[in-house]
């Protein structure tokens, strides 16, 4: 680990101005990632900037009938409070399905969006990893993919973005709420925030230098059944080959997104059309496509019988 | 003590004490968190420094240039070690790659620098800066590709690399049913919890380590060899371990450049590998490639086996022992076993838990069931038909060398018997008792037959084996003013029990309650024990101390005067002839001490000594997806005498969890252009979570074995983990009808096997 100076901010503006003024600077929050990266000096900040004072704890009833969510809440506060878990399932069971208590414990719900891939080669700092050190190449292009993305893929990176509760926020049609260092806010669709790989897979989101997630907002609910449907090689405490966050409404409509796939949570809107013709169609749509790896091709397999399994739950769950 | 006739009445059998299921006696230090591990010694060794390894980024090749200006200027750096700087060192027996290595680079992660600092984090953030240039050589990484190139191994640990009986080619030809069929398991990481972690001090010329390492011994030996002093200039001490598994037998990076930290840094110096370097760094159970054939008359008797067997090490390395079981578990007058050993520039293999039958098993059992189903055979009854009370295939010990000793030992050496008896076999008991408790005669033998809503289910059997190897144990029992007994041994506990079952051992020979006998373990300054390894420690170890409470029962009845042939012990007093008095007042003032060492000799060369045992698994999968779930387990075993079930349950029901793991999970990935393996911490690498295991029933037949020693007891950590990935394996096929061939059994491998998704 690279040695840091270290700041206390005591409002979300004036966070977001010391992030711009000091370069190199990242926001610390539970730190269940960052810090494991800063002791492997794949992220090598000079300046951390602690925001765990800013009070964006609270989840709120929003004017429109949803929920703003703080950009502190941890994920085990989010994963429980009684709202979530009545009207926005998903998010819960995605919640839930993701780490272990103890990491969900300090987790945030910026923090969750913002994590970092587990591609194992861009852990290891002996290996090439366009995502940690641009132009170095792609080790896991030809080396172990198994894990990897099979979609939205680049020839620099096939790496997956982690998180489980993204992918819940991407059915959802979350909101991403900043602050810019200049004091100004915005509003990012979740389905914009997260990049694809492309030729800069070191830019994972939207988000511009010093920007802080403030808080994400979910629109009013939509009912339906809400399925989190997660496949790993062991039963807990694993990153997901494939996941599908659904929300399925009695007529068989709904919507679909897919985790484990691509660099960010994956969803086509135009596959959800085919819902009520079942998982093989909606799987057909969502993938067109993808470029898997030899080692990662039965994702596409298993994304279609996953949504089978999810739409399955679906049904059992509104008879 | 020679132990060279079979074991009679003696006061173990009395099992007051030993039998029972006792809580660990060092338990409560290790909830509380106040036994301490090697990397927490600040109590003997204060003001250490701390080191960090730097590893190779490259799998084979040189060091070019190696530049250390920065990180010397580091903050806080002391020292830093590298090949060119620590003066001239050896390498020990048991390690195959250099444990500091440069200019030659042996494998990926093989440590090139150690960098102390005053704090840990200033040696880790310094390690970064050091500079390394190297050269790249081409490396043989991938095991199915150089395969053919494989060569005959020296014999070792599993016998010799090929044996033969009868004629295997022309019975397997002539059988009217054969099998054929290629299995492949991956390289698997011990994964234990503690890293390697040593802290090393030295005192003018002498070192001492406080480590974590299952073989004292072993290790003072390759310790001394490796720095190029006196083995007396060695003390290592170990006594708790946060598992091993047999990665921590042998002398690793942290202890050797703990030590040399510590002289480069001239105070104390703690090491603990970190975990993304422990993986490539120190050794793994190799991947292995067997092929089995089987041949059969239409009744299910075997007449025809052959186990073939390819593995990877470094040059000057050891193959995985795969076959070894083969030649002794099944009947059938022809046969084969083969071991072939490639050269591979991964890290170096070794032993992990169960080394060649946890491989070996998870192929042969998978072969039987394969073989039950096409000689449309019960798979239990199929190896019931082939059970036997001898074993098939005993290749002859290679001869000794040709200096005087082994020459004499050679002639002395009974003849030959390459069919000897099991001293217990009770396979067919195990099996029986087993189907009876999981419903065996319930299962619809169809595969793919069983469903429970979205989950097919499936039911299999494996059986269970492991050899049972003795030890040579020594001990010293000292006993004090206030009746206390101290047992003085450098066997470690490694998570096994070895404190609990030497105190239960102590307290039974010497008449006395549990909590009168302290035990000190793990100090080569104690006698030289059989340590954790293999499954020998506990039946050895646990013998060595009875044979030392045999010499000190001794000294007291000479002491007190009473007769040694009515003598009795019981109760903190010692009885003869009508009198009685207080084991204390035989002590005295300056107390009463006794050392002795176990030897075994003869017996386990007349008579087969195993262990054996039956795994029943019942599994999900789902119909979908493809993901498995374990339902139920159980193993049977047979182990000669238990001597602590609560303990040797804790292992058996360990080695299944293992197992499992094996069997659904565990891969070191290669990547075969940079010959390392990829995913190197406990994110990538995937041992079973507690939502992976169901409860599991552990039932040990009534067993004594007078043949493995006084204690009539065996081996039992290993036995475990030995059958049950097979059994797993064998249950996904009853479940799915998709047989899987290449460990693990992840659900991409099941996908194309599965029921429609429409």
């Amino acid at each position: 680990m690279k040695a840091f100076t270290f700041e206390r901010a005591r409002t979300p503006a004036e966070a977001a101005a010391a992030a711009a003024r000091t370069p190199g600077s990242r926001f610390i929050a539970g730190g269940t990632n960052l810090l494991d990266l800063m002791k492997l000096e794949i992220e090598t900040p000079t300046h951390l900037i602690d925001v765990n004072g800013l009070g964006l704890d609270q989840i709120e009833p929003t004017p429109e009938g949803g929920l703003r969510i703080g950009a502190l809440v941890r994920n085990t506060d989010l994963a429980a409070d009684e709202r979530v878990r009545r009207d926005y399932g998903v998010l819960s069971r995605a919640l839930v399905a993701g780490a272990s208590g103890q990491l969900r414990n300090m987790a945030t719900t910026a923090g969750n969006l913002l994590q970092r891939t587990r591609c194992p080669y861009f852990y290891d700092t002996n290996q090439p990893c366009n995502k940690r050190a641009p132009g170095s190449g792609c080790g896991a292009i030809g080396g172990f993919s198994r894990q990897h993305a099979v979609i939205g893929v680049s020839e620099a990176c096939i790496a997956t973005h982690p998180s489980d509760m993204a992918v819940a926020l991407r059915v959802l049609d979350a909101i991403v709420e900043t602050i810019r260092p200049d004091g100004s806010t915005r509003k990012i669709a979740i389905a914009d925030f997260h990049r694809l790989p492309g030729d800069q897979p070191q830019i994972e989101t939207v988000l511009e230098a010093g920007e802080l997630i403030t808080a994400v907002t979910l629109p009013k609910p939509v009912g339906g059944a809400h399925i989190y449907y997660k496949v790993r090689d062991r039963a807990s405490y694993a990153f997901a080959l494939v996941s599908v966050a659904a929300i399925v409404q009695r007529d068989g409509t709904g919507r679909v997104a897919l985790g484990g796939v691509a660099h960010k949570p994956w969803r086509v809107e135009a596959a959800e059309a085919e819902m009520p013709r079942g998982a093989q169609a909606v799987a057909g749509r969502l993938l067109a496509g993808a470029k898997p790896t030899e080692e990662n091709a039965f994702k596409l397999k298993l994304v279609e019988r996953a949504i089978g399994a999810a739409l399955a739950e679906a049904k059992e769950a509104q008879p | 003590m020679k132990f060279d006739t079979p074991a009679t009445t003696n006061p173990i059998d009395q099992l007051k004490v030993v039998g029972q299921p006792v809580d660990r006696i060092e338990g409560p230090l290790k909830t509380t968190g106040t036994a301490r591990y090697a990397y927490e010694r600040h109590d003997v060794a204060p003001n250490a420094a701390y080191g960090c390894v730097v590893g190779s980024a490259i799998a084979k090749g040189r060091i070019v240039a190696i530049s250390l200006d920065a990180a010397k200027a580091a903050r806080g750096v002391l020292a830093i070690v590298t090949a060119e700087n620590a003066g001239k060192l050896g390498k020990g027996d048991l390690n195959t790659a250099k444990l500091l290595g440069g200019p030659e680079i042996q494998h990926y992660h093989q440590a090139i620098a150690l960098v102390v600092a005053e704090t840990f984090e200033q040696a880790r953030a310094a390690a970064q800066l050091v500079q390394v240039k190297y050269e790249r050589s081409a490396g043989a990484f991938d095991l199915a590709a150089v395969k053919d190139t494989g060569t005959k191994p020296k014999p070792g640990f599993g016998g010799p690399p090929d044996t033969a009986v009868g004629d295997f080619a022309g019975a397997f030809a002539s059988a009217a049913v054969q099998f054929d069929a290629t299995y492949t398991t991956p390289d698997q990481s011990h994964a234990m919890m503690e890293p390697h972690a040593s802290t090393a001090k030295w005192d003018g010329d002498k070192l001492t380590v406080w480590t974590s390492n299952q073989m004292i011994a072993w290790s003072v030996g390759d310790m001394a060899k490796t720095l190029g002093i006196p083995k007396e200039n060695v003390r290592l001490v170990s006594p708790y371990i946060g598992g091993g598994f047999g990665g921590k037998l042998f002398v690793r990076a942290d202890v050797v450049l703990a030590a040399l930290g510590a002289r480069a840094a001239k105070r104390p110096v703690k090491v603990a590998l970190q975990r993304p370097l422990i993986i490539n760094n120190t050794t793994h159970r190799p991947a292995t490639i067997q092929r089995i054939r089987l041949g059969a008359a239409k009744d299910g008797k075997i007449s025809a086996i052959a186990h073939e067997s390819w593995s990877g090490d470094l040059p000057e390395g050891s193959p995985e022992t795969a076959v070894s079981q083969t030649r002794a578990l099944y009947a059938g007058d022809h046969r084969m076993t083969a071991m072939r050993l490639v050269v591979l520039d991964l890290p170096e293999g070794n032993a992990m838990r169960a080394p060649g039958e946890a491989s070996g098993m998870m192929a042969l059992e998978i072969a039987m069931d394969e073989m039950a189903e096409k000689l449309g055979l019960d798979p239990i009854e199929f190896r019931i038909r082939n059970d036997t009370q001898v074993v098939p295939d005993n290749p002859a010990p290679p001869p000794g060398g040709s200096d005087p000793e082994s020459k004499a030992k050679d002639e002395k050496a009974e003849k030959h018997n390459p069919h000897p008896p099991f001293s217990q076999r009770r396979l067919t008991e195990c099996f029986r008792t087993g189907a009876e408790r999981f419903g065996w005669s319930q299962r619809n033998a169809a595969p793919g037959k069983t469903r429970d809503g979205k989950w097919l289910v499936g039911t299999g059997v494996a059986a269970a084996f492991r050899n049972n190897l003795v030890m040579k144990s020594g001990a010293r029992v000292r006993l004090d003013k206030h009746g206390t007994v101290t047992v003085e041994t450098d066997m470690t506990d490694i998570g096994t029990g070895s404190y609990t079952i030497i105190a239960q051992t102590a307290a039974e020979m010497m008449g006395v309650p549990l909590n009168k006998v302290v035990v000190r373990l793990g100090d080569s300054n104690f006698p030289v024990s059989a340590g954790s390894g293999g499954q020998w420690g506990g039946n050895s170890s646990a013998s060595g101390v009875y044979a030392a409470c045999v010499k000190l029962r001794e000294a007291v009845t000479q002491k007190l005067g009473f007769n040694a042939a009515d003598v009795q012990f019981a109760d903190g007093q010692v009885k003869s002839g009508g009198r009685t008095a207080p084991l204390a007042q035989a002590a005295g003032e300056g107390g009463l001490a006794a050392e002795d060492t176990i030897e075994f000799e003869g017996l386990d060369k007349k008579y087969q000594q195993s262990t054996f045992g039956a795994h029943f698994v019942e599994v999900g999968v789902h119909a979908l997806t493809g993901e498995v779930r374990v339902r139920r387990m159980l193993a049977v075993c047979a182990a000669g005498r238990i001597l602590n079930p609560k303990t040797a349950r804790s292992q058996v029901i360990g080695a299944m969890t293992m197992g499992v793991g094996a069997a659904l999970m565990e891969e070191l990935a290669v990547d075969k252009r940079h010959g390392f393996f990829v995913n190197h911490d406990l994110a990538g690498y995937e041992v079973p979570v507690h939502a992976d295991i169901p409860h599991q029933d552990v039932v040990f037949l009534d067993e004594t074995d007078p043949i493995s020693s006084p204690l009539k007891a065996k081996g039992v950590g290993e036995l475990g983990i030995c059958g049950i990935a097979a059994a797993v394996a064998n249950a996904i096929y009853h479940a799915t009808g998709v047989r899987v061939r290449d460990y693990p059994v992840t659900l991409d491998k099941l996908l194309d096997g599965l029921p429609s998704a429409g």
